[in-house]
């Protein structure tokens, strides 16, 4: 059956490498989805049906997914069609591969990082290792004096800041400032803070140690954060 | 020994709030940041933008999922079904 399958998908690279299904560091993750249990639970119900050749149900599982899966593979191919072609390969092996799936990680966590797999495949911009020496302090040093204290210390507006930049434009700023991050720093925050992914499930997806995700996240949220100082505090 | 470690900056705060908020620092780090956090409104004003900060990356806006991505995607999954229903 998959013998012939390749041929009809110029997308699918000729010789797939394994997908990592499950693995004992996945397991038991399927309780702790920080997504609401409702969407933890229709993806059980949609994949239920899907196994039952349920069109509908597959459809309904790429769109719920698809968001989430193309800004992962933008992380490490070049271009949005690429990405979108990724995407498109990743659920035709999981249509293969659907009776593999054991359930002992979440589904999500199980997709993405079939996800991943295929996108480091196709990739140009993978880097083999993440460089966690120095970087960017989380605020300018300037701003402390010579005993490490506030000179210049943040102002307050935690609670209008959603009000005074507007949902339109907060979007605009966050993706922006994503942009201009590392892949995998961009990664690693849009997983755990846009797709709700724990930091398990992150480390999972991304083949990271936790120590690593956690530097990766610090930097990105670090750098969100003075995205969204600069925009509220009319300058830098 | 030293129960309660050396005072904290505020420079060495930031830099810890993200391990802080994640639950990863080490028992003695997170008494002194809490300590420091207790007479410092300025980190604890930086604490609150982190906080903000990623609640507010969640709340951006999703791309749609368009009917043409619907057709693709019924599309791919016929093919498959098709491949799949072929006598090998």
């Amino acid at each position: 059956m998959s013998g012939t399958a390749g041929a009809l998908w110029s997308c699918a690279p000729a010789v797939p490498r394994p997908v990592p299904w499950e693995t004992p560091s996945t397991a038991s993750r399927a309780s702790r989805d920080r997504r609401t249990v409702k969407a933890v639970d229709d993806d059980a119900r949609l994949l239920e049906r899907l196994r039952a050749g349920d069109e509908a149900a597959f459809v309904a599982l790429v769109a719920a997914h698809h968001d989430a899966m193309l800004r992962l593979a933008s992380n490490f191919v070049s271009s949005r069609a690429v990405a979108e072609e990724v995407v498109q390969d990743t659920w035709l092996g999981v249509l293969r591969g659907i009776d593999r799936f054991e359930g002992r990680s979440t589904f999500r966590t199980w997709l993405l990082a079939i996800l991943v797999n295929r996108a480091r495949t196709t990739g140009v911009r993978e880097a083999r290792s993440i460089a966690v020496g120095d970087a960017a302090p989380a605020v300018d040093r300037a701003r402390f004096d010579a005993s490490g204290a506030w000179s210049s210390p943040p102002e307050h507006w935690v609670e209008d800041a959603e009000e005074r930049i507007g949902a339109a434009a907060l979007s605009t700023h966050i993706n922006a400032a994503l942009e201009q991050m590392p892949p995998r720093q961009r990664a690693v925050v849009t997983l755990r803070d846009i797709d709700g992914l724990d930091s398990d499930e992150v480390c999972a997806v991304l083949s990271l140690s936790q120590a690593n995700q956690r530097v990766l996240l610090h930097r990105g949220r670090s750098q969100l954060r003075r995205a969204l100082e600069t925009v509220l505090e009319g300058g830098s | 020994m030293l129960l309660w470690g050396s005072p904290m900056a505020c420079q060495e705060v930031v830099e810890l709030v993200s391990d802080y908020l994640e639950g990863a620092l080490p028992r003695g780090e997170r008494r002194r940041l809490e300590r420091h956090l207790a007479g410092c409104p300025h980190c604890t004003e930086y604490l609150a933008q982190m906080r903000e900060t990623i609640r507010l990356t969640g709340r951006i806006v999703p791309g749609d999922f368009t009917p043409q991505m619907r057709e693709e995607f019924t599309e791919l999954f016929r093919r498959w079904r098709e491949d799949e229903d072929e006598p090998l």
